[in-house]
């Protein structure tokens, strides 16, 4: 069905048909950009219908205090782009983390990393997330933002088994498919987005 | 979960069940948007291929089942992973706790297990005084609610909203408001904490690939994330039935698993583990992990030649998202821990013949989950076969023995039903049963049953046998027991539609009832004598065809006679010939006599049409049916849910009337509302039931069978 689609296209047809947000950057200096801008214009620990002023037992209660700042986690950055990252956020008064996730469950604002493959038929993220601090960073954050360089995507999973064989032998490994944001319908099959992971997945199709 | 000790227990909990109107509702919706979401999900793509492809590995991987586990083990406690075996689920219980108790751990977090479920895991670890806690939002919900899940995919799918914010409200002790995003998002803050104080993480997993040595977790919300990298401990348990030689064939299951089970391409998050991961709360900085395959059966399973497909099954659920029984009574009373048509099966393997006993009855037979079964897995013949065991097993009851004692004797069961007509005589009014007496008539309200006719087919034959010169086809023609005696108007109008076109028609007085009605009741030694009986009767050698009017009799003597005779060395030649030449009336007269619109009259009225279980999905016959309706100038108005059942499924309806009952409703609600005249069907099981319900409703729409309807249109 798909032949002769240029994976690309096909990437973000499928990963937009779950609800990730994708777009088309130039470089990396324009990825860190659009990280910073999406974290701007988002409230701080806002969890979107569901805000710390919404009623929640004590225990839930509490962990909204761990958070008085915005935060995003950007593990896994060459020091060069972290530095660059870093020093814009501060301008805007956001905080900039690349370890220690373990002292932010209560979540961060934006979780900024690269992907290392994508598969276009199911619009997938493959991330190499052998790295707690990377791990944590795309879980605990309310919108994961990931930078996947065009020339990693891959039609189907079985044009990547080799790569995929290579990446799940290492032992120790974690490696994660990521295909649009947590979701659930656990509550009448009504679709809610955001229940323990991200609330958003912005996908940045690097041109490379 | 299904508790009942009897049927009668049983039957009272079913009818609970179809008083609850948000279930209903819920299931109903579900069914109507599953057909379409799993064809879009798998839209272009080679499914049946697909399928084919994950039964074989499946089984070769069952075969080798040991040494997948020694290789993937081996390769496992290379990376510093300890791999435990568990005969039982008492074993694998203890092997958990004691993992729980050497490292010091309070608190446990758990992602979605149906394995977990199978074993009791959380209510062995809170004896031990544990604390556990449901991570998945509808485990969880079901959690707090003492429950056990009622679909595989979708646990809590038989809860409202306003259940769920009551039960939120109870748990944070604040008033919540009936807003799904809200109550998930509620959720969502709960649950952060118990990941972070949790000292354990415990996980299912969908596969142990051995080539690499990894487990792969498919989830949607993302929580088996989160419960195997927070805690310093991880257990990952599985059934040995997840050990898979290498990720492609893993992939391949990944490529059907989701889009069969929500019509998703993919789930969410799809997590490869590989060893000791890092860890920041571990001592050493790397995680503890432990896997524990599950065996509880599954090795035996594995050698047995006709059950060992059930270890293919992936836990898609898509079984239960197609079976009508389900549909109507939900998991709770449709599965004891598993549920829908593999619940069935597992549950007498994996929860004992007490458990599944009375489940194993209310199949009715109508094969929607094998023909969505993302592996290939002949669940309807497995329910019938464990029927058939427990019978042996707990003793054939007294019906079920006299029915089997009837068939097998063709000349005894003729003269009953000539007793019977005359019997019946008082109360039998335009053709109807009027007036059952009280004992057969219980909870048979629904529909009128119809009278035996006053000549059975068999008498008719001599006088209306056509003489055919230099015929094209020698067809032998079985009629089945219904169309024998109930409706042999049925078998005259076929004949009339065959007559003159070639096919030179036999009836062989030998012939009896298929015996089909003795395999629903599990009288598996009785279904053998009957299927040599009518192959005797109907030699293959004589005949190009054997045609049939009656799908379910068409089904059985085509699969069902192969299942009972094919391994028998005296009859296996035989018994294929036969197949091969068995045929139901709509293919002989559009594919073999290929009758066009020039052989029927124009403008015979607006028709809809019901697509019988046994001919749609048993024989896979789909365009014929809808052809010849239009060839034979018939407007035919398509009605929603064409191809669901009847609600029939002969001695079903019998045993079940409340669930026939509803079943027949919505089909004769769908039917009526495509405004049509007629309604056409190709089962004369299926004519009775529709008929019946359609009389008793005093509704105008006739019912006829294909053959009736073109026997009217034919010029």
């Amino acid at each position: 069905m798909n032949e002769n689609r240029n994976p690309v296209e096909l990437f973000e047809e499928k990963a937009k048909a779950v609800s990730a947000v994708v777009s088309k950057v130039a470089s990396m200096r324009e990825a860190v950009a659009y990280a910073l801008d999406v974290c701007d214009k988002k409230q701080a620990c806002q969890l979107l219908v569901s805000g710390c002023s919404e009623p929640l037992s004590e225990k839930g209660q509490a962990l909204c205090e761990t958070k008085q700042q915005k935060v995003i986690a950007a593990p896994g950055l060459s020091p060069e782009f972290f530095a660059d990252l870093e020093g814009s956020a501060r301008e805007r008064g956001i905080l900039c983390i690349e370890k220690g996730m373990r002292d932010h469950l209560g979540g961060v604002d934006i979780g900024f990393t690269l992907a290392d493959f994508g598969i276009a038929e199911t619009g997938t993220l493959v991330i190499i997330s052998n790295s707690e601090e990377l791990r944590l960073a795309t879980m605990i954050a309310e919108f994961h933002v990931a930078v996947l360089p065009q020339s990693k995507i891959r039609e189907t999973s079985r044009d990547l088994e080799a790569e995929l064989v290579a990446l799940t032998s290492v032992q120790p490994s974690y490696t994660a498919f990521v295909t649009g944001a947590s979701r659930t319908a656990d509550i009448e099959r009504v679709l809610a987005l955001g229940v323990h992971g991200p609330l958003e997945l912005h996908i940045l199709l690097l041109e490379d | 979960m299904q508790q009942a000790k009897n049927l009668k227990e049983y039957r009272a909990e079913l009818r609970e069940a179809l008083g609850d109107e948000f279930l209903r509702q819920a299931m109903d919706k579900f069914a109507r948007f599953y057909p379409g979401a799993r064809a879009r999900a798998f839209a272009g793509m080679d499914v049946d291929g697909l399928i084919r492809e994950i039964a074989e590995a499946k089984d070769k991987a069952a075969a080798r089942m040991d040494e997948l586990y020694e290789q993937f083990k081996a390769k496992a406690e290379a990376a510093g992973v300890k791999v435990h075996l568990a005969r039982t689920a008492r074993e694998a219980n203890e092997i958990i706790a004691a993992i729980a108790k050497e490292n010091g751990v309070k608190y446990v977090v758990k992602s979605k297990s149906m394995t977990a479920e199978e074993i009791h895991l959380n209510d062995h670890l809170e004896a031990e005084g544990y604390e556990v806690t449901e991570t998945d939002l509808g485990e969880w919900i079901i959690q707090l609610r003492g429950e056990g899940p009622t679909h595989m995919v979708m646990p809590a799918i038989h809860l409202s909203r306003y259940q769920v914010a009551d039960l939120f409200s109870e748990v944070t002790k604040q008033k919540q408001e009936v807003d799904i995003e809200k109550l998930v998002k509620v959720a969502r803050r709960e649950l952060r904490p118990r990941y972070i104080e949790a000292d354990m993480g415990v996980s299912g997993a969908n596969m142990a690939v051995v080539e690499t040595g990894a487990i792969g977790i498919v989830t949607n919300e993302g929580n088996a994330r989160l419960v195997t990298t927070l805690p310093r401990v991880h257990v990952a348990l599985m059934g040995l039935d997840k050990l898979t030689p290498t990720l492609a064939e893993g992939l391949r299951v990944l490529r059907v698993l989701p889009r069969n089970a929500t019509g998703q391409a993919i789930s969410s998050y799809v997590t490869w583990i590989n060893g000791r991961n890092e860890c920041a709360a571990s001592p050493d900085g790397k995680k503890i992990m432990h896997i524990v395959f599950l065996d509880n059966g599954r090795s035996a399973l594995a050698r047995d030649p006709l059950f060992s497909q059930v270890l293919r099954c992936v836990r898609c659920g898509a079984c239960a998202n197609v079976c009508p029984v389900y549909r109507l009574v939900g998991g709770h009373r449709y599965g004891h821990i598993y549920i829908g048509a593999i619940g069935l099966i597992l549950t007498y393997f994996f929860h004992g013949r007490d458990k599944a006993k009375n489940l194993v009855q209310n199949c009715i037979n109508c094969g929607a989950c094998k023909a969505v079964c993302a592996a290939g897995i002949d669940l309807p013949t497995l329910i019938k076969e464990i029927h058939a065991r427990i019978l042996d097993e707990e003793g054939h009851s007294a019906p079920s023995t006299l029915l089997a004692a009837v068939l097998k004797n063709r000349k005894l069961f003729h003269s009953l039903l000539r007793t019977a007509k005359l019997a019946q005589k008082p109360v039998v009014s335009g053709g109807y049963i009027r007036h059952l007496p009280m004992l057969l008539a219980k909870d048979q309200g629904f529909r009128v049953l119809p009278a035996i006719a006053a000549k059975p087919f068999r008498d008719l034959w001599p006088r209306i046998r056509p003489e055919v010169k230099s015929p094209r086809y020698r067809v032998g023609l079985f009629s089945g027991c219904v169309q024998d005696f109930v409706y042999p108007e049925q078998c005259v109008a076929a004949v009339n539609v065959v007559a003159g076109k070639g096919a030179a028609l036999d009836f062989p007085m030998d012939q009896s009832c298929c015996g089909l009605p003795v395999v629903m009741m599990g009288e598996i030694a009785a279904a053998r004598d009957v299927a040599k009986q009518n192959i005797r009767a109907l030699d293959p050698g004589k005949y190009d065809y054997i045609l049939t009017l009656c799908a379910s009799c068409a089904s059985h003597l085509k699969h069902g006679y192969l299942k009972l005779l094919g391994d028998d060395p005296a009859w296996a030649v035989k018994v294929r010939q036969f197949a091969d030449k068995v045929i139901d009336f709509s293919s002989f007269v559009h594919d073999v006599l290929k009758l066009t619109p020039e052989d029927f009259r124009k403008d015979g009225g607006s028709v809809t049409y019901h697509a019988p279980c046994h001919l749609c999905r048993g024989l896979g016959v789909k365009d014929a049916p809808r052809d010849l309706m239009r060839d034979a100038g018939l407007d035919y108005k398509p009605s929603e849910e064409e191809e669901v059942c009847c609600g029939f499924g002969g001695t079903f309806s019998m045993k079940f009337p409340e669930l026939s009952a509803e079943l027949l409703a919505k089909k004769l609600d769908h039917a009526e509302a495509t405004g049509a005249q007629t309604l056409v069907t190709d089962c004369p099981g299926c004519v009775m039931q529709l008929r019946g319900g359609l009389e008793k409703k005093g509704s105008p729409m006739r019912v006829k069978h294909m053959a009736e309807i073109l026997a009217q249109q034919i010029k």
